[in-house]
């Protein structure tokens, strides 16, 4: 008989937002400058009360913004702390301009955004609009369903961030209140064996050295703008080979083969969904339930969506013949943005797809509208105009 | 000393407009203390002319993040700093450094003043310095919070129709340790302040006086006699606010006339012949003069 490992993880009821807090202090974050807003705000209460206990030995910086939230978290990374931020919605939009300068430094400043729609009118419940409205800022993003994936991919993502080759800020987008309220079991692991995974953290500037000065943040003009942009480009292209390999290494922890996207059922499935977050879970029930009935359905859940793996995709979706792709944003007077990548990365193969708009404003979508979606595809029931399941 | 420090942490011959007194604060400031500095700044007339990629003018580290930020830049830095002092993460001599921000009227009184608010209030341990040459001059003369009345600006082409906002006293409402008025003209005094707020344990404010040649209408030769003159004739008064006790730090020997001062520039041209506004503005100026006496210890 096989010797059974000793455990490295303890099971705890927490929502994702403690599961979060947790992934902040094993990192052994040490500047966390934040603002609250719902949902986000069990996150940076948490990891307060951490700190005040002595259980993580960090800063916090309660600003008066998020605008400052992003600007302090910029001067902390620029002096070589280890720092991160939570938000989402109003206060990612209200921080969007320093979020585009925090990539542009090269800064690998790790935020959690609790996915939160944006106004008006207003709304505190999830949809995605807020993340995917600063896809194009030079921010690595991952989308995870839950709680666990939350705390995981939260961990994963700051050592991508972090390393020398790619040195960008990163985000982990969870569905608000969905995964960050609802208390969930939650596998923590060992600090000793998460401290060893980040291991020693080598900032991207030497700023406090009294011996050689340096600037960050020069003036660019038309000779130079122009490569600046270009380095970030690469730096970005390189994050799909240093996923894999850090991927690899958090395995060994955590037994878990995470991909840039998850396939579900996938490998022989005629026709296929494909879905971020929360809604791939209750998408999972309802393609076990169906392929119970011997269709032969599958999901896709992205969790990596910048960079974009394109080729990747097209090669897992290459054989199902019919694909449902629902989003939880807008585009407005556009594609939406989840299908325009999946139409792009299978543009050229004759695979019909079907877009779908869903789950605005935190509405809810039952197993039978998923269930709805599989059926309208077998049907064939495929056009150019957005579907909305409402 | 202080020539070989400047030298070291500002360099001379920046891209500064003729006649531009920015440097000379900046460098003077930066002069008054012995330990590292690490400076972040706001877009504007300093960081324009000072950061063009790849030269570098600044010989401490500096920092730029955008227009409205340069406060709370700086007060990530010096967290960053207190957290990695803690852990022992430093490099030796990193220990001594200090903290100071640097932004015109416009990253200070208007789109910056949430963020410098923010980081007065948490007590982070920064010198704010904000070099006030009266409106938006980098962008081409627009008017700010800080425009005084009756000022023509390209916004305000028939003269500004509000006063400008009281930062001295807005920033002594944050209760905050230090905090001073002065002028380029008077750099002893500029000096001794500076020496003063970085000394000072928490945060510390410095609102100097900065002509701009462009902006204002005048010679570059004149900066600094215009500078002098809106001393004398307590348009500008030099004063300290020390743990909330008002001092005047300096006092002119003849006070002179408003109008003295305001003939010397353009931007007051369109008022001069009006009686009735100059008489305002003399009366504004006296009133002000008054009350920062009767605030003041002697």
């Amino acid at each position: 008989m096989k010797k059974e490992k000793t455990k490295n993880y303890i099971i705890k009821p927490m929502s994702g937002g403690e599961a979060a807090a947790e992934a902040l202090r094993q990192i052994g974050i040490e500047v966390m400058a934040s603002y609250p807003i719902t949902p986000q705000s069990p996150i940076i209460e948490t990891f307060s009360k951490m700190v005040a206990d002595g259980r993580v030995n960090a800063e916090t910086i309660n600003v008066e913004s998020e605008h400052s939230a992003m600007s302090a978290c910029v001067g902390s990374a620029v002096a070589g702390a280890k720092t991160a931020t939570a938000s989402n919605s109003q206060g990612l939009a209200l921080m969007s301009e320093i979020v585009y300068v925090a990539s542009g430094l090269r800064l690998p400043i790790l935020m959690a955004i609790t996915n939160r729609a944006l106004s008006a009118p207003i709304s505190i419940h999830c949809d995605h609009s807020d993340s995917m409205m600063v896809r194009d800022s030079g921010w690595i993003q991952i989308y995870t369903e839950n709680a666990q994936e939350f705390y995981e991919f939260l961990i994963l993502a700051f050592k991508i961030a972090s390393r020398k080759e790619i040195s960008l800020p990163i985000m982990v987008m969870a569905d608000g209140f969905i995964s960050t309220h609802q208390l969930e079991k939650v596998a923590i692991f060992d600090d000793k064996a998460i401290a060893d995974f980040i291991g020693e953290y080598n900032a991207p500037y030497d700023f406090l050295n009294p011996q050689k000065p340096i600037l960050v943040g020069p003036f660019s003009v038309q000779d130079s703008h122009f490569e600046f942009k270009l380095s970030q480009q690469k730096a970005i292209e390189r994050v799909p080979a240093i996923f894999k390999e850090e991927a690899k290494n958090f395995k060994k922890i955590t037994g878990k083969d995470y991909k840039f996207f998850e396939e579900y059922r996938l490998k022989d499935a005629n026709t296929a969904i494909v879905v971020m977050n929360s809604t791939a879970g209750t998408a999972k029930e309802v393609v076990d339930k169906l392929r119970d009935k011997g269709e032969k359905v599958g999901l896709l859940k992205p969790h990596l969506f910048r960079p974009f793996p394109y080729k990747e995709i097209a090669e897992a979706l290459k054989k199902v013949k019919k694909i449902a792709v629902l989003d939880r944003s807008m585009s407005f007077g556009a594609n939406p943005p989840l299908f325009a990548e999946i139409n792009q990365s299978l543009a050229g193969t004759r695979i019909p797809i079907q877009k779908y708009v869903f789950g605005l404003g935190g509405r809810a979508i039952f197993e039978r509208q998923i269930e709805q979606v599989f059926a309208d595809l077998k049907k064939g029931k495929i056009d150019d105009k957005i579907k909305y399941i409402q | 000393m202080a020539g070989k420090l400047n030298k070291q942490k500002l360099a001379k011959g920046t891209r500064t407009c003729a006649g531009c007194p920015i440097p000379v604060i900046v460098r003077q400031i930066l002069a008054q203390t012995d330990a590292p500095i690490a400076a972040s700044m706001a877009t504007g007339c300093l960081e324009v002319t000072t950061t063009i990629y790849p030269d570098n003018a600044w010989g401490i580290s500096s920092v730029h993040n955008a227009f409205e930020n340069a406060a709370t830049t700086i007060s990530g830095v010096e967290t960053a700093h207190k957290i990695l002092a803690k852990k022992g993460k430093l490099q030796s001599g990193a220990e001594k450094f200090k903290f100071v921000a640097f932004g015109g009227d416009g990253g200070t009184y208007d789109i910056g003043f949430q963020s410098l608010s923010g980081a007065v209030e948490r007590r982070h341990n920064f010198l704010y310095v904000c070099y006030d040459n009266g409106a938006y001059q980098n962008t081409g003369n627009q008017r700010s919070s800080a425009t005084p009345e009756g000022v023509k600006t390209e916004t305000t082409p028939l003269g500004k129709e509000t006063p400008r906002k009281d930062m001295m006293k807005i920033m002594a409402g944050h209760n905050m340790p230090y905090l001073a008025q002065a002028a380029v003209h008077n750099l002893s005094d500029l000096v001794v302040k500076a020496k003063k707020a970085f000394e000072t344990k928490g945060p510390s404010f410095l609102l100097v006086f900065s002509p701009c040649v462009p902006g204002w209408g005048y010679s570059p030769k004149d900066t600094i006699r215009i500078s002098e003159l809106a001393f004398e004739t307590n348009f500008w008064p030099l004063y300290e606010i020390e743990n909330g006790k008002y001092k005047i730090t300096a006092k002119p020997t003849v006070i002179k006339p408003v109008q003295e001062f305001l003939k010397t520039q353009k931007r007051f041209d369109h008022l001069l012949k009006d009686e009735q506004a100059v008489k305002e503005i003399q009366d504004n100026v006296d009133n002000g003069w008054r009350e920062l006496n009767e605030m003041s210890i002697e």
